[in-house]
């Protein structure tokens, strides 16, 4: 660590800002109907779709009827992909003969897929054929990430309306998010990407004659393309088994930069486009604001863990950078710049393993979970997040200064209030439950390849990024079991309709509402005090639910660690 | 009961957009403008394919040069790290291990100093490179084994420095060892 590589995290961010503004404002206008660049090349597609199934943008939903067809498409997708992997030995695109998945890991990954998770019980080369992988996998991809959308467009209309029942017709913000959003810039980067050395094949897996005289054989496959849209949808599922480690999914410096842009991209810009909707612009930079110090205070902290050396292994005279779990090519800086990027954003995709990073490292990326993915967070639901925070901070600024609290010229109510609390504080008693029943079976204990502190950490990690649909894993833990597939699915429901449907209610309380003026007694919500108030409200939330199970975890691994204690 | 039914539509007009036309454009543009990258940059010699330059390679006979340690031995049809904690007994005996075959096998003294890359092992388990500093520390074993000078050694690592943009360059062991076996020729 040094101050080249704080100046490189610092150019990566301003390009991502740089981009992330106008790609915030194009999105505000392709959300409201209005004319964009793409409108020429997607509109007769978009018409195409509204025709088929009679709708269109003038047919709006109540927020029971938006959320009945989110449910809906959700549910056949699942289904779909279930079956898909079931019965993928008897359909095509199947070269190397894949038989068909376990159903307790295909309902697992069906799950995980549909609802934006990504975690991967299996390893993707030696279990998914490349028909699962490209209709199944990766549809899911677009589609969870545009679901994501869909319900935060939903939101800021509830902020936006007054009076109204209607919040917006599903088809058209799924339609709409899918053609003029997600497409366009999986293309762009999955061409980039496979310019670079990401495969694109449909080639059966390779044998090579290695240069010692064996046969290596190497997997391949249609990869660039569900890697574009892996990194952008904060989807984060590999096509192999070491997901963004491997060479043919980010072979150089370029890809890795350019994955850990597309991580952080349309998160970022949907706060702005958030900005831009509620036309306030500085209402959308405060909580980009909350986003940044928290993002920055991770990465500050594992920067400097990770840099530190192992000293166990420093004493036996071991010298250079913690490599255990790292590809040379990205090093420490880059390794750690992804892991906080994709604990932070719900993507889940990993350059390194997790797992064998120091302790303090794996606290700071289960911290940024254990927040519920608020930290730019996943498409759509990662600002979703931040606005039940936002509301909670309210009711306690609220409190402070005596008056019914307030948020962008709507009173939050109990009503609101409930909706806002219940995906905050469900997802933690979920974890805790999840991960407290796992740490007292043998079903839970058995998977466990770390002893000691360590293994609570994996069962911890795996638990909070399930629940927070994040994604990634220590990755140690043998999770192709019955247990954790169904309880790791179980979670994955939970995490995330704990938040949309939540979110969908809230906009419809909020749309039929009308709206306040906002005076010189409101508390202002753009400025210093609201960003300190909700950060402080996003680390006491989080830390005091998780500090006595972190304590025994990551904490405890490192004075085990530092003090020379061998589990 | 209509909702489902457009629900049904929507989703298979959607899968196959984005579940076929999507990768095929995608492969199409990628085969057509970038055959070599699209297919894993594959290394031919006399017709059969010897390796992809993006993944390493197990090498044990001492005249080759050495890459990292890996979980899965190179076999690229799976690929994973070993997941081990930083303070755990296994990954403590890993390190230790592999640091005294580091140590015997170059000649080192045996309170040598071992570089972090050659000793823990990679992400993917097919990490192609190790920093260049650690190829140099090979080059005696590798110049006796081959009964050639040092230096025409340590020409071919030079050669084949890649800089990065952050941290120390690196070499890629496939191409060190595809340059040591035409020296012999």
């Amino acid at each position: 660590m040094g101050i080249l590589d704080i100046i490189f995290i610092l150019i990566l961010f301003i390009i991502v800002v740089a981009l992330a503004i106008p790609l915030g404002k194009y999105m505000s206008r392709v959300f409201t109907g209005q004319r964009t660049f793409m409108t020429p090349l997607m509109q007769p597609v978009e018409r195409f779709m509204y025709r088929l199934i009679g709708t269109d943008e003038t047919k709006e939903m109540n927020w029971k009827q938006y959320a009945y067809a989110l449910i809906m498409l959700n549910i056949i997708g699942i289904i779909f992909l279930f079956a898909l992997q079931l019965l993928q030995g008897f359909l095509p695109l199947n070269p190397e003969g894949l038989p068909g998945v376990s159903w307790d890991s295909a309902l697992n990954t069906a799950i995980s897929f549909a609802t934006n998770t990504n975690w991967q019980g299996y390893a993707g080369e030696t279990t998914m054929s490349y028909l699962t992988q490209m209709t199944g996998l990766a549809v899911q991809n677009f589609l969870s990430a545009a679901i994501g959308i869909a319900a935060l467009l939903v939101l800021i209309r509830g902020f936006t309306r007054k009076n109204t029942d209607k919040i917006g017709n599903f088809w058209v913000d799924l339609t709409r998010a899918l053609l003029y959003v997600l497409l366009p810039i999986a293309v762009i980067l999955a061409i980039v990407l496979a310019s670079q050395g990401v495969v694109q094949t449909f080639n059966p897996y390779i044998t090579a004659h290695t240069l010692e005289g064996v046969n290596q054989t190497i997997a391949v496959g249609p990869v660039a393309s569900q890697e574009a849209i892996k990194m952008i949808g904060s989807n984060g599922g590999g096509f192999f088994n070491a997901n963004s480690a491997h060479p043919f999914e980010n072979p150089n410096t370029i890809t890795d930069i350019l994955e850990i842009l597309a991580i952080l991209l349309i998160p970022i810009s949907l706060v702005f486009t958030f900005g831009y909707l509620i036309k306030n612009f500085k209402q959308g930079l405060a909580i980009f604001s909350v986003m940044t110090i928290l993002f920055g205070l991770g990465l500050g902290i594992a920067l400097y863990t990770e840099s530190q050396p192992n000293p166990i292994l420093e004493k036996m005279g071991v010298t250079g950078g913690n490599l255990e779990g790292k590809e040379v090519r990205f090093g420490v800086t880059q390794s750690v710049l992804w892991g906080v990027a994709t604990t932070d954003v719900s993507n889940g995709g990993v350059n390194s393993m997790h797992d064998s990073v120091m302790p303090l490292t794996g606290l700071v990326y289960m911290f940024n979970m254990c927040t519920g993915e608020v930290i730019y967070g996943g498409l759509g639901v990662g600002l979703i997040g931040m606005l039940f925070y936002v509301i909670l901070s309210m009711f306690i600024a609220g409190l402070m200064i005596g008056r019914t609290p307030e948020f962008l010229g709507k009173k939050l109510g109990p009503p609101e209030m409930i909706l806002s609390v219940i995906p905050i504080v469900l997802p933690h008693v979920a974890i805790l439950t999840l991960a407290a029943i796992a740490i007292t079976t043998p079903a839970g204990l058995s998977s466990l390849a770390n002893p000691s502190a360590h293994g609570l950490s994996e069962i911890l990690y795996a638990y909070l990024s399930t629940i927070g649909n994040n994604g990634s894993a220590f990755a140690g833990l043998s999770a192709n079991t019955l247990f954790y597939n169904l309880t790791g699915g179980l979670a994955m429901l939970v995490g995330r309709f704990a938040t949309i449907i939540p979110a969908i209610a809230l906009a419809g309380l909020l749309a039929q509402k009308g709206k306040v003026p906002i005076t010189s007694a409101s508390f202002p919500t753009t400025g210093p005090l609201f960003i300190i108030i909700v950060v402080a409200v996003v680390i006491l939330l989080g830390a005091l639910t998780f500090f006595p199970v972190f304590t025994l975890g990551p904490i405890l691994d490192h004075l085990f660690l530092y003090g020379g204690h061998i589990t | 009961m209509s909702e489902i039914k457009n629900a049904i539509i929507i989703f298979a007009v959607f899968t196959i957009i984005f579940g076929i036309i999507y990768p095929l454009v995608i492969t199409g543009i990628a085969q057509v403008a970038f055959p070599s990258q699209a297919n894993g940059e594959l290394i031919k010699e006399n017709g059969m394919i010897i390796g992809s330059q993006l993944i390493g390679q197990n090498f044990s006979s001492p005249q080759y040069f050495q890459g990292r340690p890996s979980y899965v031995d190179y076999n690229a049809s799976t690929s994973g790290g070993t997941n081990l904690g930083p303070d755990s007994q296994a990954e403590i005996g890993n390190v230790s291990a592999n640091m005294q075959q580091i140590i015997q096998e170059n000649y080192l003294p045996a309170n040598a100093t071992v570089p972090s890359d050659l000793v823990e092992a990679s992400s993917s388990g097919l990490d192609s490179d190790i920093y260049a500093s650690s190829a140099m520390i090979q080059i005696p074993r590798i110049a006796q084994a081959r009964n050639i000078s040092q230096s025409e050694v340590r020409e071919i690592v030079v050669e084949n420095e890649e800089y990065q943009l952050l941290g120390n360059p690196i070499v890629n062991v496939l191409k060190l060892n595809i340059a040591l076996d035409k020296l012999n020729k």
